[in-house]
């Protein structure tokens, strides 16, 4: 078997994999940034509380009009920004910190989502809500996906310099500009965004999987922040098109086949990666002289 | 008590002033006025409420009673160096960027940084004697150099009061002189500047006005005589411990 039938064959021949191909690039496009923001705000388990958090709109929408796409993604988005919302104004009106705030308000949606599905629902409805299909990605779906990643770039170059400052010095921040607060709500919303497109093509559990693990991933490679980024956006999309090939080739599931391979990289870097990988810093080269 | 009679006029006024937290007063019954220009101390022991005025100054505390007036003084005019400012040492910014971020007003969300004011930050990291760190991670500082670059934003904010709090904490002589010439600086160019202070020295070596506060204010006015021994003495018998069946103030 040579490397184009290894590598570029499948996507020439099948027409599913073309559209998968496009669906994780631009679900890198939106969850590479977010997922690497995610990580520098301390908010790495945040993604995946908010990933349970969509699981009861998404579910009531599939209960009430099937596999619809209007109403999984309505349902979603609208279950996910109650809940990030309204973690977010707790922990800014009361004395409750965010995170014990986001527990609370996840854990209730989640607990809620479960109730529904198994009340309502069937196992495999909820195997496709919990793991999505990237290799049945249908047109609109993939406008949605796109649409998605436009509207995360664009938000985030709105919002950048108050997302910055927050994570450095949010004191001086609050000193100087009041967008700290809809900076953060707009951060949140993009993350429960780009989780509602992800779970069409990997589920509501794995699409936390393409933020987050690219991000720590590249953690280990660069240490600026706009590189940072980047890499994790590239890291997402190779991950993709990698885990698609592992899937057609192997005859996995695509889902955790993309996931792992991220994973992969990820348990790669934390040994070798230059910037505080294990062996870079069990074996230091020489030290300098100023 | 209040502020000696000044000709200029007040950048800041005090009216019986009650700042605290749960109902708990850490500054009680506080009159006076701060003068534009004015170089002023705040002395007093531990928990005195002396971060806690400043606070209050920058609108993060709400009175329990009475009001600050800040005659005109816009939000974005007044810039705060907090006690060890809480600044995530982790995060992957270059101290060049750190700097950039004191020309908010100027820029704001989207403004670009334009060649003049690329020169402005080149100006102010020579000012605190950080030529050549442009390019470093704030991480990489030392305590000394991240004051250094804190005092470099604030140069850029270009703000009309300025409240630093402890801001010579656990720095060297050389630093601490040295960002005392920006004080200076900034005072010559008739800014209003209140400095929580411990190092009585420093005090009244270059710091004209003093409150010395313990929760209520003790003296206020010429250093010389705010600092005289009688006055450090009152000073330091304030009771520091909240009493829960404390009775609802008359006063």
């Amino acid at each position: 078997m040579s490397a184009t039938d290894l590598l570029i064959a499948p996507f020439i021949e099948f027409e599913f994999m073309q559209r998968a191909l496009v669906g994780v690039f631009a679900l890198a496009l939106g969850a590479g940034p977010v997922g690497a923001f995610l990580m520098l705000r301390r908010m790495s388990l945040t993604g995946d509380a908010m990933a349970h958090a969509i699981l009861p709109g998404a579910a009531i929408g599939f209960l009430l009009s099937g596999l619809d796409l209007f109403a999984m993604t309505f349902g979603g988005l609208a279950a996910g920004l109650l809940v990030a919302v309204g973690a977010g104004v707790v922990a800014r009106a009361t004395e409750l910190k965010e995170d014990a705030s986001l527990a609370a308000f996840y854990l209730i949606s989640l607990a809620l989502g479960v109730m529904i599905l198994s009340v309502k629902g069937s196992n495999v409805d909820l195997l496709h809500v919990l793991f999505g299909t990237v290799l049945g990605l249908d047109d609109p779906t993939l406008f949605l996906v796109a649409g998605i990643a436009t509207l995360t770039l664009l938000t985030l170059a709105l919002i950048w310099r108050p997302l910055v400052l927050e994570c450095v010095d949010p004191a001086f921040l609050s000193s100087v500009s009041r967008a700290g607060a809809p900076g953060h709500i707009a951060f949140l919303a993009l993350v429960v965004l780009n989780l509602v497109g992800g779970f069409h093509a990997l589920g509501t559990l794995l699409s936390v999987g393409l933020m987050m693990l690219p991000a720590a991933t590249a953690r280990f490679w660069v240490r600026d922040l706009t590189p940072l980024v980047v890499c994790a956006t590239a890291i997402a999309f190779v991950s993709g098109v990698v885990g698609l090939l592992v899937s057609y080739h192997l005859g996995a599931p695509s889902g955790p086949a993309i996931i792992l391979v991220a994973g992969g990289a990820y348990l790669v870097s934390v040994l070798f990666g230059p910037a505080g990988g294990i062996l870079t810093r069990r074996w230091p080269r020489r030290h300098l002289e100023a | 008590m209040s502020a000696p009679a000044a000709p200029a006029p007040a950048a800041l006024r005090f009216r019986d002033l009650t700042l605290g937290y749960e109902r708990h007063p850490a500054v009680h019954h506080l009159t006076g006025e701060v003068p534009e220009g004015a170089l002023l101390a705040i002395c007093g022991p531990n928990g005195a409420g002396k971060s806690t005025l400043l606070r209050g100054i920058m609108g993060q505390l709400r009175p329990l009673g009475g009001a600050i007036e800040r005659a005109g003084l816009d939000p974005r005019d007044m810039a705060y160096l907090p006690q060890g400012a809480q600044v995530d040492r982790s995060f992957p910014i270059s101290v060049y960027d750190m700097v950039c971020m004191g020309l908010w007003r100027a820029t704001g969300l989207f403004g670009g940084i334009g060649r003049k004011d690329k020169e402005k930050v080149r100006a102010a990291l020579a000012a605190v004697g950080l030529e050549g760190f442009e390019s470093r991670p704030i991480g990489t500082l030392s305590g000394g150099q991240m004051q250094r670059t804190l005092f470099a934003r604030l140069l850029l904010q270009d703000a009309r009061l300025i409240l630093l709090d402890e801001p010579f904490n656990a720095l060297d002589a050389k630093t601490i002189s040295d960002l005392l010439d920006l004080v200076r600086r900034w005072h010559g160019e008739r800014r209003t500047i209140l400095a929580v202070l411990h190092d009585f020295d420093l005090v009244r070596a270059h710091f004209p006005q003093t409150l010395l506060l313990a929760r209520a204010p003790v003296a206020w006015g010429a250093t010389a005589d705010a600092l005289a021994p009688e006055n450090l003495l009152k000073a330091r018998r304030m009771g520091e411990a909240w009493h829960d069946d404390a009775p609802a103030c008359a006063a």
